[in-house]
């Protein structure tokens, strides 16, 4: 075997790693070199996460070892990976909710003494947040904080802990554009410090904006390994998907019929009484695609959930097919055909610890031809519509039973998508439905969404990427500090237009 | 004013044995083990505690025993619910049976040959109460400085543990593996080793917690010492919303209303015994559900750790 040139930092050779039913990885070899930044792409599934897993230590492989600097090390827990200066964003996040940022940022630090000194420790995090311009209290509890903030956190531990390797597993999945592009001026920040960062994203403009090197996994197995610098976003999705990606929606044209849903004068307040959404009056149409556009936290979150029952109003209406649904109960409204795709999917959209096929028939279990007339469900029929689903929406699961904790996270957004989207009876709520999910997979669910459209189905989709909203919605609003600037249609606007109202210019027709 | 100081000296020296098992319970319950064996554990610390005090004399012996005991019958289940990853409640459930048979057991075998090898009715050497100059006097505080050692090391136990738990390096690591341990692990702690630990130390408290009433609440042995404490121990963690400081008025509250209806049973009164003796259990629980129920509204901070009574290996997510 040749010698390991002087710049390979890192090497993982014939790595293979099986889970109950599935090859995770397959005997793959993976190079970092010093101070690049090594892209690793796939599909939902192809085991990019249990790899980097592997060199958290939170895995141990079944083959093949890992070197680095020429040696070969042994890495047996998380904490033989932090001495070895490895430090990883997981794709879920790793932060203890009912602790304040502070204790999350120290929490199994080794040498932390045994009273931590936590006003110097709070010094040095504001410290660390101001360098890398990431803003955060570090006295809040963890569960008060947005998901943003969350990764924030979890960019500072790594910061605090001073990595060299740096292992980030979709960071920008939940992100706003605007964080994204914060967080990848930190990462080019940290590199200009001399680390290096192995990159898992299904976002192509990342890979060719900061990415040296791109490696491809399909179903566990490496597709190709090259440089960045010479491919396009389509050669990369094709090697990934194996298929050719059209990044193009089909799109009948827009009728809109009768008005769905319609707000009239909604405010919402939060627990303090401030308004966080104020007097939004707007009007869904049959066969239309409302999308929101707007800076996270402008009140999007409240829209949805005034929609779909979560808060409570406290003036306005809402009606859906002219009756009112101010204030009801969420199951009243899935019983009056809405479907709701949530922002936070981990809490609200899915049953870890139950099956795939018993959270896709989640919706469906009361009525029939799942459950009889008298409430008792049919295993046959639950696993005849899981596999239908399964196979419909490309679900990478080894068995319909298998816990959906299991699955890899893109797996996990694909179930709650395909439930929601299969029980919609008319009025489609989704937040964000393509994070965290591949390039063929992101294509495929947004024809689903439009196939909703097209079927009559008012829908309304909350998304960050401006282009996902020019191409799938019918008509756009803009939200800012909880008031709608303005509704444009899709098809005349443009970036720059819809810019403008997300930084707080009226437009189109308020 | 001397009955209320009389009333509260009984009061905290019924809450002690509670109070120690229930700091030892939270310790456990912390690092997400469920131990439902504390009556058992309980048992046999007093059984061997009093045992070890009637044929050596020595009390310090005696509370050593008791610990190890304790922390042996912690061990058991710690092995069964975190390596052999069985059902924490069918685990701890057989540690209570265990406990309380072999208790029972041993104390009909370990007496003198003079009492048929009956440990009840014996007296052995027990904690006395020791009066602390001039605080000892003053009325009201009299009561909490007229009591044996064991009470006296809660003064110290209570709020070094809730330091412990709020301030220190371990009491972080400890929180996180029962919160979430999937994160606890990914920042380097060791679940198990975190899990086993304080497992143990539970335990071992409990132990203590059973010492103190067969060498200084009721000084001897009898089949029922523990009358039950160890469910009571049960819910006063959950009352206490696994904070040791909390702890300290559910003990507290189960002890007074014990202190009471003795009073009432001694100065003999209409109300049936049974009734009486039933009353700090039904009191204590059902203003616990009341506090429960009032303390839902706060989010988060008295709640249970999210990771209580689950098995827990990295792979298994
Ligand atoms: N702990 C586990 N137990 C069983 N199977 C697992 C486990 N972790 C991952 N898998 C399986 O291994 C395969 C690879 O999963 P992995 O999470 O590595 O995918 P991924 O490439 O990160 O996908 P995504 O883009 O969706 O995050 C999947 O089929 C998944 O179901
Ligand atoms: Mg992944």
């Amino acid at each position: 075997m040749e010698k390991s040139s002087v710049s390979t930092l890192l090497k993982m050779e014939g790595v293979t790693k099986r889970f109950p039913g599935v090859i995770a990885n397959d005997r793959v070899d993976l190079e970092l070199h010093n101070g690049e930044v090594l892209a690793l792409l796939g599909e939902n599934g192809a085991g990019k996460s249990t790899l980097m897993n592997i060199l958290a230590g939170l895995y141990r492989p079944d083959e093949g070892f890992i070197t680095i600097r020429g040696e070969k090390v042994s890495i047996h827990s998380p904490q033989d990976s932090m001495h070895l200066g490895i430090g990883m964003i997981h794709q879920e996040f790793m932060l203890v909710q009912t602790m304040t940022v502070a204790e999350n940022i120290v929490l199994g630090l080794q040498d932390l003494p045994l009273i931590p000194p936590m006003a110097e420790i709070k010094r040095k995090i504001i410290e660390l947040s101001d360098r890398y311009s990431l803003k955060v209290d570090p006295d809040r509890f963890i569960y008060e904080l947005s998901v943003g903030e969350q990764q924030r956190v979890e960019i500072l531990k790594l910061v605090y802990r001073g990595a060299e390797v740096l292992i980030l597993d979709e960071p920008t999945a939940v992100l706003t554009p605007q964080e994204s592009r914060d967080l990848n001026g930190i990462i080019k920040t940290m590199l200009s410090e001399g680390k290096s960062a192995i990159f898992i994203t299904h976002k192509m403009d990342e890979v060719l904006s900061f990415s040296h090197r791109v490696q491809v996994l399909r179903q566990g197995k490496t597709v190709a390994a090259c440089k960045t610098e010479g491919t396009t976003p389509q050669e990369l999705a094709n090697m990934m998907v194996g298929r050719e990606i059209l990044f193009k929606i089909k799109k009948a044209p827009y009728r809109p019929g009768e008005p769905k849903l319609i707000l009239d004068g909604v405010t919402v307040e939060d627990p303090t009484g401030r308004p966080v959404l104020k007097d939004i009056s707007l009007t869904i149409y049959e066969g239309e695609i409302l999308g929101i556009a707007g800076v996270a936290g402008n009140g999007q979150t409240e829209l949805t959930e005034v929609i779909t029952g979560l808060q409570k109003a406290v003036s306005g209406r809402i009606t859906l097919d002219s009756q009112d649904m101010t204030n009801k109960q969420p199951l009243h409204l899935i019983k009056a055909g809405m479907s709701h795709i949530p922002a936070d999917r981990g809490a609200m959209g899915i049953v870890g610890d139950m099956s795939v096929a018993d959270n896709l028939v989640m919706k469906r279990y009361r009525s029939e031809p799942i459950a009889s007339r008298h409430g008792v469900m049919h295993a046959t029929k639950i696993f005849g519509f899981a596999k239908k689903m399964i196979s419909f929406f490309k679900i990478a699961t080894p068995k319909p039973e298998t816990l959906v904790k299991f699955l890899s996270g893109g797996n996990i957004q694909k179930t709650i998508l395909a439930r929601e989207i299969d029980s919609c009876g008319g009025v489609l709520i989704a937040v964000y439905p393509s994070r965290g999910l591949d390039v063929g997979a992101t294509e495929s669910v947004r024809n689903n969404i439009v196939a909703q459209r097209d079927k009559k189905a008012a829908v309304l989709l909350v998304s960050e990427e401006l282009d996902e909203l020019l191409s799938v919605a019918d008509k756009i609003g803009v939200m800012f500090e909880g008031e709608l600037m303005g509704i444009v249609d899709a098809a005349t606007t443009n970036k720059e237009e819809l810019g403008m109202m997300m930084a707080g210019m009226r437009g189109g027709n308020a | 004013m001397q009955l209320i100081t009389t009333l509260l000296a009984v009061t905290l020296s019924a809450g002690t044995s509670l109070l120690y098992a229930t700091i030892g319970e939270i310790y456990t319950e912390r690092s997400g083990i469920l131990n439902l064996g504390v009556e058992g554990m309980m048992m046999m610390g007093a059984l061997s505690a009093f045992a070890v005090s009637f044929y050596t004399g020595s009390l310090f012996l005696s509370l050593i025993v008791a610990m190890l005991v304790g922390g042996s019958l912690a061990l058991l289940h710690a092995f069964l619910s975190i390596s052999m990853r069985a059902n924490q409640v069918v685990s701890g459930l057989s540690i209570t049976l265990f406990g309380t048979g072999l208790a029972s057991y041993l104390g009909q075998r370990l007496g003198p040959e003079s009492n048929g090898f009956n440990l009840a009715g014996m007296t052995a050497s027990n904690f006395q109460k020791i009066q602390i100059p001039f605080l000892g006097d003053i009325p009201i505080l009299a009561a909490f400085f007229n009591q044996d050692v064991l009470t006296y090391m809660l003064f110290l136990i209570v709020p070094l543990s809730w330091y412990f738990m709020y301030r220190t390096k371990h009491g972080l690591s400890l929180r996180s593996v029962g919160e979430n341990p999937r994160t606890a692990s990914a920042m380097g702690i060791s679940v198990a080793k975190v899990r086993y630990l304080y497992t143990v130390i539970g335990g071992m408290l409990v132990g203590l917690g059973g010492a103190h009433l067969t060498l200084a609440y009721t000084p001897g042995w009898s089949e029922n010492v523990t009358g039950g404490r160890g469910w009571i121990v049960i819910a006063l963690v959950i009352f206490a919303g696994w904070n040791p400081s909390r702890a300290v008025f559910g003990a507290v509250l189960f002890g007074g209303i014990n202190a009471i209806q003795f009073r009432l049973q001694a100065a003999g009164t209409m109300i049936p015994a049974s009734f009486l003796n039933m009353a700090p259990y039904v009191v204590t629980v059902v203003v616990l559900a009341l506090m429960t129920i009032i303390g839902k509204k706060k989010k988060g901070k008295y709640s249970s750790p999210s990771a209580l009574g689950n098995a827990f290996s990295i792979e298994d997510k």
